[in-house]
C-alpha cells in the first residue's frame, strides 16, 4: 500500500500528490492513471468502493481509519460501479472523520443534471464528464494544490488546522474563467453548505 | 536511409488521419497519444489491447445472455453494453461506441433480434479495428527500427 506524504517543509514549489483513483473498467483505471502519473501525482487505483473504503480504513463499523499515516490528496471515483456506487463512496468518505476534508472527484460518461446536483450537494469538489482528458486532470491538480498550500500556510499562521477548503472552494475564481466549450466542468449556481 | 524513414513516417501519418477520417478514432486517441512518451512507448498500444480484451468478454457474455430467445437477460446485456460504451469511448474507437448506442436502444426496447445485429455489428467493428491499429503499431515499429521518430499527428 502506497503511503503518500506531504512535505510539510516550508518550500512549496513541488507537491506531489496522492490520487486515489476507483474505476470498475480497467482500461479507465489504466488511463486515469497515466493521465495523474503525467500529471506528477502518485495514483493508488482500486477497482470498486468496497476496495476503496478497505484501503482507507473504512470498513469497520465506525467512521474512523484504523491507518492514521495514510495521505490521501484527492479522490476520483467513476460514478456507475457494481456494488457501492460512486455517489455512496462519497457519502461514506463525507461522513469519516478521518478523510472527510478530502476533495472528491465524481466521473461519469452520462450528463444527468440531477445525479451532478446530487453529488456536488453531498460535497463533491467536481464532476467529470468521461472520457477524461489531461486538460480535466490538470486543472483537478492546480485546484487541490492550491487549496493545499493554503491549508499549510493556514497551519503555519495558527495553532489548530481549518478546513479550507469548505470554505473557499466557490471563490476559486480562475476556474469560473473556463467557460470554454469544452470544459466539461460541472457547476451549481448556489451550492448548498450543510 | 532518411528517406526511408521519411517515407515511413508519411506512411504512418496520412494511415492515422485516415482513421480519423473514416470515423474509426476520434479525438479521445489523440488525447491518449499525448500520454505517450519515450518512457511510455507502448502506452496506447497497451490500452487498446485491454480494450479489445475487454470487448472478447464482453461480447461473448452479451452472446450468451441473448442465446435463447425465451430467456433472454437484457440486463445482463444492457450492462454489457455500457461497459462497452464506456471503454470505447476512453479510446477513441468512435465506430464501436456508435454501435454501443443503437444497442443500448434496442436494450430499452427489449427487441431481442436488434440487439443480435448489433452484437454482430459491435463485434464487426472492433476487430476491424484491431487490424487498422495493429497496422499502425507495425508502422511506428518500422520507423523506430529505422532510426525515426513517431510524428505529432494533428487532426483538427
Amino acid at each position: 500500500m502506497a503511503v503518500g506524504d506531504l512535505s510539510s517543509s516550508s518550500s512549496s514549489s513541488s507537491t506531489e500528490l496522492h490520487v486515489l483513483a476507483v474505476d470498475d473498467s480497467l482500461v479507465d483505471r489504466k488511463v486515469i492513471e497515466r493521465l495523474l502519473r503525467i500529471s506528477a501525482c502518485k495514483v493508488t487505483t482500486v477497482e470498486s468502493g468496497t476496495r476503496a473504503l478497505q484501503y482507507l480504513g473504512l470498513d469497520g463499523d465506525d467512521g474512523s481509519s484504523d491507518l492514521k499515516d495514510l495521505k490521501v490528496n484527492l479522490i476520483v471515483t467513476d460514478y456507475s460501479m457494481p456494488g457501492l456506487t460512486g455517489y455512496e463512496l462519497l457519502k461514506k468518505i463525507k461522513e469519516s472523520s478521518a478523510f472527510r476534508e478530502v476533495p472528491v472527484v465524481i466521473m461519469s460518461s452520462e450528463n444527468i443534471q440531477p445525479r451532478i446536483e446530487q453529488c456536488m450537494t453531498e460535497g463533491a469538489e467536481d464532476f467529470l464528464l468521461k472520457p477524461v482528458r489531461l486538460a480535466d486532470v490538470k486543472r483537478l491538480k492546480e485546484l487541490i494544490i492550491r487549496s493545499v498550500e493554503a491549508e499549510e500556510e493556514h497551519k503555519a499562521k495558527h495553532s489548530c488546522p481549518n478546513r479550507i477548503l469548505q470554505n473557499n472552494t466557490r471563490g476559486v475564481s480562475s476556474l469560473d474563467d473556463d467557460d470554454t466549450p469544452s470544459s466539461k466542468r460541472m457547476k451549481l449556481e448556489s451550492r448548498v453548505h450543510v | 536511409m532518411n528517406n526511408v524513414v521519411a517515407q515511413l513516417q508519411r506512411q504512418f501519418h496520412d494511415y492515422l488521419v485516415s482513421l480519423y477520417q473514416q470515423g474509426f478514432l476520434d479525438n479521445q486517441f489523440s488525447e491518449l497519444r499525448k500520454l505517450q512518451d519515450d518512457g511510455t512507448p507502448d502506452f496506447v498500444a497497451e490500452v487498446v489491447s485491454l480494450f479489445f480484451e475487454d470487448c472478447s468478454k464482453l461480447i461473448n457474455t452479451m452472446s450468451r445472455s441473448l442465446e435463447r430467445p425465451e430467456n433472454v437477460d437484457f440486463k445482463q446485456v444492457d450492462s454489457g453494453v455500457h461497459q462497452l460504451k464506456g471503454s470505447s469511448s476512453s479510446v477513441g474507437a468512435r465506430r464501436v461506441k456508435n454501435v454501443c448506442i443503437s444497442f443500448k436502444e434496442c436494450c430499452d426496447v427489449q427487441n431481442r433480434e436488434g440487439c443480435i445485429r448489433c452484437l454482430q455489428q459491435v463485434d464487426y467493428e472492433y476487430k476491424m479495428l484491431k487490424t487498422k491499429l495493429q497496422d499502425l503499431f507495425n508502422l511506428e515499429q518500422q520507423i523506430l527500427q529505422a532510426g525515426g521518430t513517431i510524428p505529432q499527428v494533428d487532426i483538427n
